[in-house]
């Protein structure tokens, strides 16, 4: 989290993510990245026209992020809302072969995060590799379940009279997620594919501190025919943010994950007046016993390298709702 | 229970108190005679109605009800008592135990020790013969079961009879199977049990709504400390008897009795891991921001608003009694109601006369006489406010028909009441009435149904009524409702899930849906 008085300081100079010089020492100026938001499809600014600055984990200013407003949050849910039918519509196939089309291209941007991820996290070569490699096989992972996880959850239901009788999962709808804070790219695709895979469209409010590699996600979404408006990327303060979405009627669920511990009580109270549906860390990662057993635990709670811990089809259906159906057999 | 369609209720035979509708549909009681039964007009029906009721006898009312903890009736902690009613005729039935936040606390610290020290650790088969002696008795002393809940609860005997005990019986018998199967219920995983569950139950299916909690979680390995409502607690205290016939170990089933903020006590008790409520919408989100920032679990069965769509190629007589059971089963005291009526324009004014006919064979009283098809509301507060949003349907403009039958002069009743000219805005198409009200709107096309009926911040049940296979699989997909009902209405079975959408909650109950809302999933 980023603190009240780094946040609070005047924009200063702001390093070039990347310089290039020549052998003689002479630079050339690099051309550096406006991190915008993602909503709807497109990379607006805040309508606040805020901006709170982004340090490395070393301490160095890095770049100028967007501060959302809760305006921004609204329109993020509009366009959310808006692209919604759409995506839960497709066929099971086509929701996967999206999801795969993002690990393509996740795959073909990779030096890019493994950049970024390194900054942000502070990792060295090998760790941010290792971190990218397993968010673009997270991808696979969810883009496989698409057409499948009807018939995990889904059943034929043998009632006591002349019906046919099945029980299907629906996505639930519009979903906030408060993505972890501390594994920026993984903890975050770790939280957003399954949302998406069954045909939610989410609200993502990256993590405060490490903002940067969500926003350059947003981009490769953006070309990867996941529909505009199905994924929208907000940065800025959590305090700030999260209440907004949590209080929002047309927010289906909400994914706590990062959410701070100190808020997460006043969260969910707030949650409740349109019956969220709510997903966090499983029952053990809360236990002493599961926090010591996630031993590479980044503090978000949960060691996202193992993918025994940190894919799960239970988080497919933490957004699902299911539908009963009664269909007589007559003649 | 066999759901067959022979066995469903049927419409009671024509007496002297059903009377033609007048022409007007002011209320009152007409003297005219259908036609079709084969008189002439306005001559007099020639025969008596005599009631048929269900004998009492096989009921035997203790004085006083006390709290059922650790396997033991126990007096309440501060010696307070309150007094349930037969709603039907306002005569007191018994005292029940005003259980304190002591005797609460005690109940949940009771559950957790037979949590830790027996149930949580006993094998599979043992707890899936517990289930199935508990579902056997109930099955044998089923007539004492249907008596007493419609004594207390005011629903007819004909439904606690085939419906509410039957279905509850069924519920054990199925979650017992599962108790020794759990390994093969979840692929890949480990399904550990959850804990102590605290359980609210409404008033509506006292014993029914205890079989959806009670046998699930004890099939999981956990153990229940449930809080019945305080009408209709006697069922709830009867079943403690149940469990001690079937030698169930003590303190893996405790019942407390008391108002709400004991059930508020049981929800905020750091010793318990799960809770489950079914009831109103409003009460479900106190408990869901009172259990903010815990790792408990949560289960929610909230209100309803059900749209009961009827297309125009609908067989019209199957859809009026589907419509009729809809609305009226169980006096409309039935979260899963079918409230709004939605009938395609084209057949409205046929459709609504058919219903109108149907409304005045209805009869309505004496919850123990086997005809009864709409017996008495549960307690005087709900009474309260059906007349209240009655009131509001009439005051904002809707056209109100009331069949001219006589109700009880003592008791709780309602007559079956049927809006027509009724606005998606007005209260009584947007609220939950929880009574034996049917608002009719109308509608031109598929789009438009699926607009209307999705029109609500409730998402729990729907009803599709048409001849066409394709056309109701269409309506199931749009319709954002939990159970979806084709051609029939109001259907229940152990096997399978049941809960809503949106406002109307989240888990299910019921089928292996309903043993995943008791169980802590881990990787194998």
């Amino acid at each position: 989290m980023v603190d009240a008085e780094r946040a609070g300081e005047p924009n200063g100079r702001v390093p070039d993510a990347v310089t290039t010089a020549d052998a003689a020492g002479r630079g050339r100026l690099a051309v550096r990245k406006t991190y915008k938001l993602y909503v709807g499809g497109q990379f607006p600014r805040s309508e606040s026209g805020r901006s709170y600055v982004v340090h490395a984990a070393d301490g160095s200013p890095i770049a100028n992020a967007v501060r959302a407003s809760r305006k921004d949050v609204r329109d993020a849910v509009r366009a959310a809302r808006g692209a919604f039918p759409g995506w839960e519509q497709k066929t099971a196939m086509n929701r996967g072969q999206v999801l795969y089309r993002v690990a393509e291209l996740l795959e073909g941007r990779r030096d890019q995060f493994e950049a970024e991820v390194a900054r942000a996290e502070g990792l060295g070569a090998d760790e941010a590799r290792e971190q990218v490699d397993r968010s673009i096989d997270r991808w696979v992972w969810y883009a496989g379940w698409a057409d499948k996880i009807t018939q995990l959850l889904g059943t034929v239901n043998p009632v006591g009279a002349s019906y046919f009788d099945f029980t299907i999962p629906e996505a639930t709808g519009v979903v906030g997620i408060v993505a972890p804070e501390s594994s920026s790219l993984l903890g975050l695709v770790s939280r957003l594919a399954p949302v998406l895979v069954s045909g939610n469209a989410a609200i993502v409010i990256a993590s405060e501190s490490r903002p940067l590699p969500a926003i350059t996600l947003g981009e490769v979404l953006a070309t990867s025919d996941v529909p505009a408006g199905v994924v929208n990327v907000l940065t800025g303060y959590r305090r700030e943010l999260v209440p907004v979405v949590a209080a929002h009627m047309d927010v289906n669920g909400l994914d706590v994950w990062g959410v701070p511990a100190e808020m997460l009580a006043s969260v969910v109270e707030t949650a409740a007046e349109n019956v969220k549906r709510l997903a966090g860390r499983p029952r053990r990662l809360r236990s002493a016993e599961g926090d010591a057993a996630a031993g590479r635990d980044a503090g978000d709670g949960v060691d996202w390298l193992d993918d025994r811990l940190a894919q799960r089809p239970e988080w497919i259906a933490a957004f699902l709702e299911m539908k009963t159906v009664w269909h007589p057999i007559g003649v | 229970m066999s759901q067959d369609d022979s066995k469903r209720p049927q419409p009671s035979p024509p007496g002297t108190a059903i009377a033609r509708r007048p022409a007007s549909d002011s209320i009152g009681r007409g003297t005219e005679t259908p036609a079709s039964w084969g008189l002439g007009e306005g001559q007099a029906i020639p025969w008596e109605y005599v009631a048929a009721p269900e004998s009492r006898d096989v009921v035997r009312l203790k004085d006083r009800y006390g709290l059922f903890i650790g396997g033991e009736e126990v007096a309440p902690s501060g010696d307070q008592w309150f007094t349930t009613l037969d709603p039907a005729t306002e005569e007191p039935l018994a005292e029940v135990a005003r259980a304190t936040v002591e005797d609460a606390e005690h109940a949940v610290d009771v559950a957790r020790a037979a949590y830790e020290q027996r149930w949580g650790s006993l094998p599979g088969r043992e707890r899936a013969k517990y289930l199935f002696r508990i579902a056997r008795i109930l099955q044998e002393r089923s007539r004492e079961f249907a008596v007493l809940e419609t004594l207390d609860g005011g629903k007819p005997i004909k439904e606690s009879r085939d419906v509410d005990v039957p279905l509850a019986a069924a519920h054990f018998w199925y979650y017992a199977g599962w108790a020794d199967k759990l390994e093969y219920a979840f692929p890949g995983r480990e399904a550990r049990p959850l804990g102590v569950a605290a359980q609210v139950i409404p008033w509506n299916f006292p014993l029914l709504m205890l079989a959806w909690k009670v046998a699930p979680a004890l099939a999981a390995g956990d153990t229940v400390v449930l809080k019945p409502a305080t009408s209709t607690p006697l069922s709830a205290l009867l079943f403690a008897d149940v469990c001690r016939q079937a030698e169930l170990p003590p303190g893996v089933v405790n019942i407390v009795t008391g108002p709400g903020e004991i059930g508020m006590t049981l929800v905020k008790h750091p010793g318990v891991d799960k809770v489950a409520f079914t009831g109103s919408t409003e009460i479900g989100k106190r408990i869901a921001r009172a259990v903010a920032g815990t790792d408990k679990e949560l289960t929610l069965e909230l209100g309803g608003k059900a749209a009961n769509i009827v297309f125009d190629d609908a067989p019209l007589d199957q859809a009026v009694e589907g419509v009729i059971t809809g609305i009226f089963f169980n006096q409309g005291e039935v979260c899963c109601a079918g409230s709004r009526l939605l009938v395609q324009e084209s057949i409205v004014d046929r459709f609504v006369e058919k219903l109108k006919d149907r409304l005045d064979t209805l009869r309505v009283g004496d919850p123990l006489d086997k005809n009864t098809d709409v017996g008495a509301i549960n307690n005087a507060a709900q009474l309260a406010k059906i007349e209240e949003l009655v009131e509001a349907g009439v005051e904002e403009g809707a056209r109100m028909y009331q069949p001219a039958c006589e109700i009880p002069a003592r008791g709780y009743f309602v007559r079956p009441t049927l809006f027509t000219d009724v606005a998606l805005s007005h209260r009584i198409a947007q609220e939950e009435i929880f009574g034996p009200v049917l608002s009719v709107l109308t509608f031109r096309t598929p789009d438009e149904a699926v607009e209307k009926a999705n029109n609500s911040p409730y998402g729990l049940s729907a009803g599709v009524w048409t001849d066409k296979g394709s056309r109701i699989l269409s309506m199931v997909k749009r319709l954002r409702a939990g159970v979806v009902w084709a051609n029939t209405f109001n259907r229940f079975d152990p096997t399978s899930p049941f809960g809503g959408y949106k406002e109307s909650g989240f888990g299910r109950e019921g089928g292996l849906h309903g043993l995943l809302a008791y169980v802590d999933l881990q990787p194998r």
